[in-house]
């Protein structure tokens, strides 16, 4: 134990194991941060959502920081509403029961791209008679544009870009970059926007909210996907699948594979052989082949492909080259003390022939971890992905069936790619020194 | 006369006896040695085999495909149009019935799976259900033969290039090992965490996306230059980032890895003697150091080369290259089971042998291992 605490101080003498045991430490807290942040249910519950969740968002949007890099700057996305005071409404009671409604919202627009689109969500209250909008747009120079007036019912979308008589109105099939451009110049004005809402309800019931959206260019933290969903969700969750996978997947190979190869010296005879055979045999069954057949035939589940990579991975190269060193420990004299004084076969196996071992169990142990994290990434972006988790992987394909490369969202394949490469490397780092510190082959080398 | 003719004959014989000896120890370990492995084979490919239609699935696949085949058939015929419905109904399910019994789908799973079994053996990888070669032929054995070379060419260049260039760069630096080259290769060793398909993505980015030197993917010019000059080159452009990214991917942790097994070879006392005596530092590398690793070193080399054959899955797809590996991601999209089947039979095939023949290589180059030798 002495001798494995040691070795473990030896760490500090290597700046690339103290990066990636940062790098792991950064990633073990993201991880847990993700779960308490947001937790399962919500995570799958945002990550499946459709429309109805992220509405509020712009579609294949970079995220918000790309505008400090860039002297352009693309317009950030934003939704207000009434209901909760982002947006202004005052009513002003009539004459029979009716009222009027003011909402209004105004905004500094100062970016050099026009957003990709507005919309109205217009909820209202009523028994029999249908309330009315009309909405109107003030640009910066004073101009006051009609948009629309409707009847509206108790759930109403109005899209600005799609409303047809709107275009006919503004003469233009671009009716957004017509909102937002000064009419003779056709060049965008910068300054203050406003929406003015006029709702007239009929009935002393009746009501009127709105939430007005604007969805711009870029959004938040790491941009949106063609759901229009955050990628914040799955760039963070990504963080504890990865592990998760790749931790257990290293550890259930590298202690199975002891386990046996330690039971197969021990007893020897026909248990040693018939280890040796199915090892022969796993060499023979193609890998990614296998979990590929699994993916598409049986279940995406993450689980089931990490059970099957686990014992895909047991009967490897491994189990020969821990072989060959426990038939040495097992001549050794400790061992025949042990079997002098009675110890029992399972006894001997696990507490005199696998700690011995464990020293070189964790070396090879940290630098598996990237092998089994990446292949979590490739089979997603094969298709192969748990249908219901978000993974880093699953970002990638998603990007790469949109033709994100193609299209200049790099964005999309960077954030996830960047994550996935850090973890790999933090893991590769750490293992190639623990592997430098616990081989004596290698230390001097 | 006798007499004379008795030493010679007693010569001959003892010789024989020797020569038998060793032809018989060779050949009964050759014989034993096969049977192993083609028992390891039939098992792998039974095990594959199984998998793949444990469930049932193939056999849902297949008979959907009859019913839509048979169904579509017998509607779209105009002499059969003016029959009564429920006599036609009978018709098609009559049809689908000599459909499947002549597939063999009427007999039970684990005899299906065996005769699926025997006709993998031999080869007879059966026919495509969706894909076809460019040529228009489903024969799977066709489809995968066609896909064939352009996997050879992208994974030939790229692990052919990798193998002696890190061999080389291994060995010279671990003449000077500690200098700043050395250190450099240890530090970015790690990088071969990433798999290559990894590196692709970034390549496609920087070289296709940005720079716009090279074609995102595919093997040569749409439409293919006539010109043999013209398309060469083309395929060169599009060849360059996937070999590139199967290049970068191992680079670093192979050097280190052949400079890390050559330095313990270098350290050993007959090393160190061979350099007392004044040799040449080539002879010292070539007889003391590359020799007695030669059987790792080709024990690498046959790795390699099985790589060859299975092809990069997920970098072709990333380029759309059109080999092996993209046609299994093709497969697994469009649930063509036989082709799935087939790429997994090949590779167990391959295997087995390239294990059986590098027994032989062993023997060859290293004079203490000896073949069928106890």
């Amino acid at each position: 134990m002495n001798a494995l605490r040691n070795s473990f101080q030896k760490i500090l003498y290597y700046p690339s194991a103290l990066l990636g045991l940062l790098v792991v430490f950064l990633l073990v807290f993201t991880a847990m941060y993700a779960m308490i942040k947001i937790p399962y249910q919500e995570a799958i519950r945002l990550w499946r959502g459709g429309e109805e969740v992220w509405y509020q968002n712009p579609k294949f949007a970079p995220p918000a920081w790309i505008n400090y890099f860039s002297s352009k700057k693309y317009a950030e996305s934003f939704a207000v509403r009434t209901s909760d005071g982002t947006m202004t409404k005052e009513i002003t009671p009539g004459a029979e029961g009716t009222a009027t409604i003011l909402g209004s919202y105004t905004f500094d627009f100062t970016y050099d791209y026009y957003p990709q689109d507005m919309i109205l969500y217009l909820t209202s209250k009523y028994k029999e008679k249908q309330p009315f909008i009309s909405a109107e747009w003030l640009t910066p120079d004073g101009r006051k544009i009609r948009i629309a007036n409707m009847a509206i019912s108790q759930k109403q979308t109005y899209r600005f870009s799609q409303d047809e008589k709107l275009k006919v109105r503004l003469r233009t099939d671009d009716v957004i970059h017509q909102l937002f451009s000064d009419p003779e110049t056709n060049k965008l004005i910068k300054g203050k926007y406003q929406l003015l809402i006029t709702g007239t309800t009929f009935e002393t019931d009746s009501n009127i909210d709105v939430q007005f959206v604007l969805h711009g260019q870029v959004f938040g933290l790491a941009g949106t996907d063609q759901a229009r969903r955050d990628l914040v969700v799955p760039l963070l969750w990504g963080a504890p699948v990865a592990l998760a996978f790749g931790l257990i997947a290293s550890l259930g190979t590298s202690v199975l594979t002891m386990v046996i190869a330690a039971v197969g010296t021990w007893y020897g005879g026909w248990v040693d052989e018939l280890i040796q055979r199915i090892t022969e045999i796993n060499l023979v069954l193609p890998f990614l082949s296998i979990l590929i057949m699994i993916g598409t035939f049986y279940s995406r589940s993450i689980w089931v492909i990490l059970g099957a990579t686990i014992a895909l991975s047991i009967f490897t190269g491994a189990i020969k080259s821990y072989r060959s060193i426990f038939v040495q420990v097992k001549e050794s004299m400790y061992i025949e003390a042990a079997r002098a004084y009675g110890a029992s076969s399972p006894r001997i196996v696990f507490l005199y022939l696998i700690p011995r071992m464990i020293p070189l169990l964790i070396p090879g142990l940290v630098s598996s971890v990237p092998a089994f994290v990446f292949l979590e990434a490739s089979l997603a972006v094969l298709g192969l992905g748990d249908p219901v988790l978000p993974t880093w992987g699953k970002i990638i394909q998603d990007a790469n069936s949109n033709g994100a490369l193609y299209r200049g969202y790099y964005y999309w394949i960077l954030e996830p790619a960047t994550l996935l490469m850090i973890t790999g490397l933090g893991f590769a780092m750490l293992g190639f020194a623990l592997d430098r510190i616990f081989n004596p082959k290698l230390r001097d080398i | 006369m006798a007499v004379v003719a008795q030493p010679p004959l007693e010569k001959a014989v003892i010789k024989k006896v020797h020569r038998d000896s060793t032809f018989m120890r060779v050949s009964r370990y050759v014989l034993m040695r096969l049977l192993t492995l083609f028992v390891t084979v039939v098992i792998g490919i039974y095990l594959t085999i199984l998998i793949a239609n444990m469930g049932g699935y193939v056999d849902t696949i297949m008979r959907g495909e009859i019913r839509d085949r048979v169904t579509g058939s017998i509607l779209g015929n105009a002499a059969f149009l003016k029959m009564a419905p429920d006599v036609r109904q009978k018709l098609i399910d009559e049809r689908i019935a000599a459909e499947e019994e002549r597939v063999g789908l009427n007999v039970p799973i684990a005899i299906r799976n065996f005769r699926y079994l025997s006709s993998a053996l031999t080869l007879q990888l059966g026919r495509a259900i969706n894909m076809t070669s460019d040529s228009g032929s489903k024969q799977v054995r066709l489809i995968l033969l066609e896909r064939l070379p352009a996997t050879l060419l992208l994974m030939g260049i790229s692990q052919l290039f990798l193998f002696f260039s890190s061999v080389l760069l291994a060995l010279n630096l671990s003449r000077r090992y500690g200098n700043f080259w050395d250190k450099l290769v240890i530090t970015l060793s790690p990088t071969s965490a990433v798999p290559p398909w990894f590196y692709g993505i970034f390549l496609i980015l920087i070289f296709a996306a940005l720079f716009k030197v090279f074609p995102f993917g595919g093997m040569v010019d749409s439409p293919p230059p006539s010109n043999p000059i013209d398309y060469s080159l083309s395929l060169l452009k599009h060849l360059t980032l996937p070999a590139l990214s199967l290049v970068l991917s191992s680079f670093f942790l192979s050097i280190y890895n052949y400079r890390t097994f050559f330095l313990i070879y270098s350290s050993e006392d007959y090393v160190e003697m061979a350099k007392a005596k004044g040799l040449p530092s080539r002879d010292v590398e070539q007889r003391y150091i590359l020799r007695p690793t030669l059987p790792n070193i080709i024990t690498n080399f046959a790795l390699l080369i099985i790589t060859l054959w299975t092809g990069a899955t997920i970098t072709e797809t990333v380029f759309l290259w059109p080999g092996l590996g993209r046609t299994l991601y093709q497969a697994i999209g469009l649930y063509d089971i036989p082709i799935i089947v087939g790429s997994t039979i090949i590779y167990a095939y391959l295997l087995a042998m390239t294990v059986f023949l590098l027994d032989f290589i062993y023997a060859l180059v290293d004079p203490r291992v000896k073949v069928g030798g106890s």
